[in-house]
C-alpha cells in the first residue's frame, strides 16, 4: 500500500517490522452460530503495546472476535495464540487476559471494593497485597472515595470506571475492551479516550477493543481493522484507514467520502486519468497497476476539497454546482453542492472567516477542486 | 402522548385558578385510587382479620357440651352487669402441656427438614429449567405445574399405592432382586418426609427459577474472565444473587408444612405429632374448639416471627444495595 507520509520513519512499528512476535495471533479463525457464519476465517496479530480496535456496523463480527480472544467461546475452527501459546483449547478463567465488558458487568451484591478485589482473591494473593493493589486501581481511576457503594449507587460514568478498575486489577498483560465507552455521554466520553490511551501508555498493556464508534477508534487506535460480514476488510493506522482506504466500503464506513465512478483511461507516471460521469476527468495518483478501462472510483474527502473562485471552465479534478445545503458546525462547515441533477458532492470549508462574512451562501455556483494525491482510487 | 398532557400541565395558569386547578385535579378526588387501595384492604379485613378474631375470641372461651360448643366472653349478668370472662387456661396448657410443646418442635423440625430438602432437589431443578435453551423452558415448567391440575388429595393417596409394603415401589426394588423383603415406609416419618417434599417441590422450584432466569450470565462470564472456575463462580455470583429466591421459596414452603395435617394424616403412623393433625384432632374430635384455636394461633405466632425477621432483613438488604 502507497504510503505518503512526509516525516521519515524514525522507528520502525511492530507490525512494520518482519522480526517482531506478534503477542496475539489469530489464525483462520472461523466462529459459526448454526447456519450463520459470524466469523469467516480471521487472521490477525496484534503486537505487545499496541491499542488496537475492531471497527465495524453491528453483527460485523467484532465481539464474537473479542469473545474469542477472551475464552468465554470457541472457535469453530482455527487457532489463536496468546504470548507465544496456543490457547485455542484453554479456558476463560485460566488465560492471561482480561475484559470490560459493554455492560460493565459488575457484581451487583459486592461492593467496588469488592468488585475489583475479585480477580486477585481468584489468585490466592495475600490479603496485604490484594488491599494494596486495589487501593492502587481506585487511585489510578479516581474512585477511592466510591470504595463502599454498591453499583447501583453509581452513575453510569463511575460504574464505567470501576469496570475498568477490575479488568485492570491483576495486571493482564492484554485488555479486552468491548465497546468500553458506549454507554457514556459524549463528554465524558471524550475524557474518558484520553484517559486511556494515558493508561495504556503508562502501563503498556495491550490493549484490544471493540467499537463502532469510528471516531473512537480513530484517537485511541494504533492500528484498526475495520471488520464486515465477518471478515476484516482493512487492518492499518487510523491514518492509514483514513487516508488510504481500500475499498468504497471502509472509505464510506469511516468518516464521509465522495466517490465517483469511472473508467480508467491512462496512466502517466504514478498517476493515472479517469474517465467520470458528466464529463469529469480525474487525474489522481495511484501506484497500483491498473489496466485501462477498468471500472474504479475515486474517492475524495470532504475536506480535501478546496473552493476555486478563479478557476474557470473545465479541467481535472473540478467540478460546478449549485449549493444546496449548508450545515454550520461552528469550527467548519459542510457544504452540499449539486453538480448535477443526481450527484451531490459534499465539501468541508474550515470557518476561517465568522459567520457573517461567510461569501457561499445557498443557491450559490460554486467551481470545486482537488489534488490528485488527496485521494485514493479504489477498484473494490 | 405523554408530551401534549406534559405541555398542558406546565402551561401557567393564573394564580387563583391554578390552586383550584391543582386541588381539583389532585390524586385525593380520583375514585379509582380509593377502589385500588380499598379493595385489597377489605378483603383482607372480611377473610383475614374478622375470622382471625373470631379464632382469637373461641382461644379465649371455655368448651362447652352446646351449640356452639364454647361459653360466650361477654355476658349480661342480672343486674345491668356486664360480665367478661378470658381464659387463659388454654394457652397456659399449651405452653405447659408437653404433648403439644412436642408436637409444635416435631412439627418445626419436619418442616425444616423439607424445606432443606425441597432447596437441595429444587434448586439444581430450577437452574437446570433457567439455564435451558429458551424453547425447553416452557414445557420443563409444565412438567412442575402438571401435578397441580391433579387434586392434592388423590396425589397425597397415590403415593400409599407407591410406598405401601406391596406398593409399586417395593415391588419394583424385589423384581430387581436388590431386596428381599418389602421396606416398611409408609406409616412412618420417612414417608411424610416424602410426601412432603413431594408436595411442596413446586413453590420451591417456582420462585428459584423466577430469580434464576433473570441472572443475567454476563457475570459469570466476567467471574471466569477474572479466573474464577464454573464451581466459585456459582458460589460467589449465582448463589447470594438467589439468596431472595431461596429465601421465597424456602418460606412457600416452610409455612404450610408447619401446618400440614393431610400429609401426615395419610402417610404417617399413628404416632405422628404433627401440629396440624393434633389440631384436628382438638377440633373434630374432642370438640375442645378453644383449646384448637389456642394451638392455631400459637402456630401462627410462630410462623409470623421468623417470617417478619426475614421480611426486615430482606428489606434491610434491599435498602443498603
Amino acid at each position: 500500500m502507497a504510503r505518503l507520509e512526509d516525516r521519515e520513519p524514525i522507528a520502525l512499528e511492530a507490525w512494520q517490522d518482519p522480526r517482531a512476535k506478534p503477542y496475539v495471533r489469530i489464525e483462520g479463525v472461523s466462529r459459526r452460530f448454526g447456519e450463520v457464519l459470524a466469523l469467516n476465517s480471521v487472521s490477525l496479530d496484534i503486537y505487545q503495546g499496541e491499542f488496537f480496535s475492531l471497527l465495524g456496523g453491528s453483527g460485523c463480527g467484532k465481539t464474537t472476535l473479542l469473545r474469542l480472544l477472551a475464552g468465554l467461546d470457541r472457535p469453530s475452527s482455527g487457532r489463536i495464540w496468546i504470548d507465544g501459546a496456543d490457547v485455542t483449547d484453554i479456558p476463560a478463567y485460566r488465560r492471561p487476559v482480561n475484559m470490560m465488558f459493554q455492560s460493565y458487568a459488575l457484581f451487583p451484591h459486592m461492593s467496588v471494593e469488592a468488585n475489583v478485589e475479585f480477580g486477585l482473591r481468584q489468585e490466592k494473593m495475600p490479603r496485604a497485597e490484594r488491599a494494596e493493589r486495589v487501593g492502587e486501581m481506585l487511585d489510578l481511576l479516581h474512585i477511592g472515595e466510591l470504595r463502599k457503594r454498591r453499583p447501583d449507587q453509581l452513575s453510569g460514568g463511575q460504574r464505567q470506571r470501576v469496570a475498568l478498575a477490575r479488568s485492570l486489577a491483576k495486571h493482564p498483560k492484554l485488555l479486552l475492551l468491548d465497546e468500553p465507552l458506549g454507554a457514556l455521554d459524549k463528554k465524558l466520553r471524550e475524557h474518558t479516550q484520553f484517559e486511556l490511551v494515558k493508561l495504556q501508555e503508562r502501563i503498556g498493556i495491550t490493549f484490544v477493543t471493540v467499537t463502532h464508534d469510528q471516531e473512537e477508534a480513530m484517537t485511541m487506535s494504533s492500528r484498526i481493522a475495520v471488520m464486515d460480514a465477518g471478515q476484516i476488510v482493512q487492518v492499518d493506522t487510523p491514518t492509514g484507514i483514513y487516508e488510504f482506504p481500500n475499498s468504497r466500503l471502509v472509505a464510506s464506513f469511516i468518516g464521509s467520502v465522495n466517490l465517483f465512478d469511472g473508467k480508467v483511461t491512462a496512466r502517466e507516471g504514478d498517476e493515472v486519468l479517469v474517465a467520470g460521469e458528466g464529463g469529469l476527468t480525474m487525474r489522481m495518483r495511484c501506484l497500483q497497476p491498473l489496466a485501462l478501462g477498468t471500472p474504479v472510483a475515486v474517492a475524495v474527502r470532504p475536506e480535501k476539497i478546496r473552493l476555486c473562485n478563479e478557476c474557470v471552465g473545465p479541467g481535472e479534478n473540478r467540478v460546478t454546482g449549485q449549493v444546496q445545503d449548508i450545515a454550520y458546525l461552528g469550527n467548519v462547515s459542510i457544504y452540499h453542492v449539486q453538480v448535477s441533477p443526481e450527484r451531490v458532492v459534499t465539501m468541508t470549508l474550515a470557518n476561517i472567516h465568522s459567520r457573517t462574512e461567510q461569501t457561499l451562501t445557498w443557491g450559490q455556483e460554486a467551481t470545486m477542486e482537488w489534488s490528485p494525491v488527496c485521494g485514493v482510487v479504489l477498484t473494490d | 402522548m405523554n408530551q401534549p398532557t406534559a405541555s398542558r400541565v406546565e402551561q401557567p395558569l393564573p394564580e387563583a385558578r391554578g390552586r383550584l386547578d391543582r386541588i381539583l385535579r389532585s390524586e385525593l378526588w380520583r375514585p379509582g385510587r380509593w377502589v385500588n387501595i380499598g379493595l385489597p384492604y377489605f378483603w383482607l379485613l372480611l377473610f383475614f382479620f374478622l375470622p382471625f378474631v373470631i379464632v382469637f375470641q373461641i382461644s379465649l372461651a371455655e368448651p362447652l357440651v352446646a351449640q356452639p360448643p364454647y361459653s360466650a366472653l361477654l355476658e349480661w349478668m342480672d343486674d345491668s352487669v356486664l360480665q367478661v370472662r378470658l381464659n387463659l387456661g388454654n394457652y397456659v396448657l399449651v405452653w405447659e402441656d408437653e404433648l403439644y410443646r412436642d408436637a409444635f418442635l416435631d412439627s418445626l423440625w419436619v418442616a425444616l427438614v423439607c424445606t432443606f430438602l425441597c432447596l437441595l432437589i429444587g434448586y439444581p431443578m430450577a437452574y437446570g429449567i433457567a439455564t435451558a435453551p429458551e424453547r425447553w423452558r416452557v414445557p420443563l415448567l409444565m412438567l412442575i405445574v402438571l401435578p397441580f391440575w391433579t387434586s392434592f388429595l388423590i396425589r397425597v393417596y397415590a403415593w400409599i399405592g407407591i410406598l405401601k409394603n406391596n406398593g409399586l415401589l417395593n415391588n419394583f426394588l424385589m423384581g430387581l432382586g436388590l431386596i428381599d423383603e418389602p421396606l416398611t415406609i409408609l406409616h412412618t416419618p420417612l414417608a411424610v418426609y416424602i410426601g412432603i417434599v413431594y408436595s411442596y417441590l413446586p413453590f420451591m422450584v417456582l420462585p428459584l427459577y423466577a430469580n434464576l432466569s433473570r441472572l443475567d450470565l454476563t457475570l459469570l462470564e466476567a467471574a471466569a474472565d477474572l479466573g474464577c472456575r464454573p464451581w466459585r463462580a456459582f458460589v460467589r455470583v449465582t448463589l447470594p444473587l438467589s439468596l431472595p429466591g431461596i429465601l421465597a421459596g424456602s418460606l412457600l414452603v416452610f409455612i404450610p408444612a408447619v401446618g400440614e395435617f393431610v400429609i401426615p394424616d395419610l402417610l404417617g403412623g399413628p404416632d405422628s405429632l404433627m401440629v396440624g393433625r393434633m389440631l384436628w384432632t382438638e377440633f373434630f374430635s374432642n370438640k375442645d374448639w378453644p383449646l384448637a384455636s389456642a394451638l392455631a394461633l400459637v402456630l401462627l405466632a410462630l410462623l409470623v416471627v421468623p417470617f417478619v425477621a426475614l421480611q426486615r432483613w430482606q428489606t434491610r438488604l434491599g435498602g443498603e444495595s
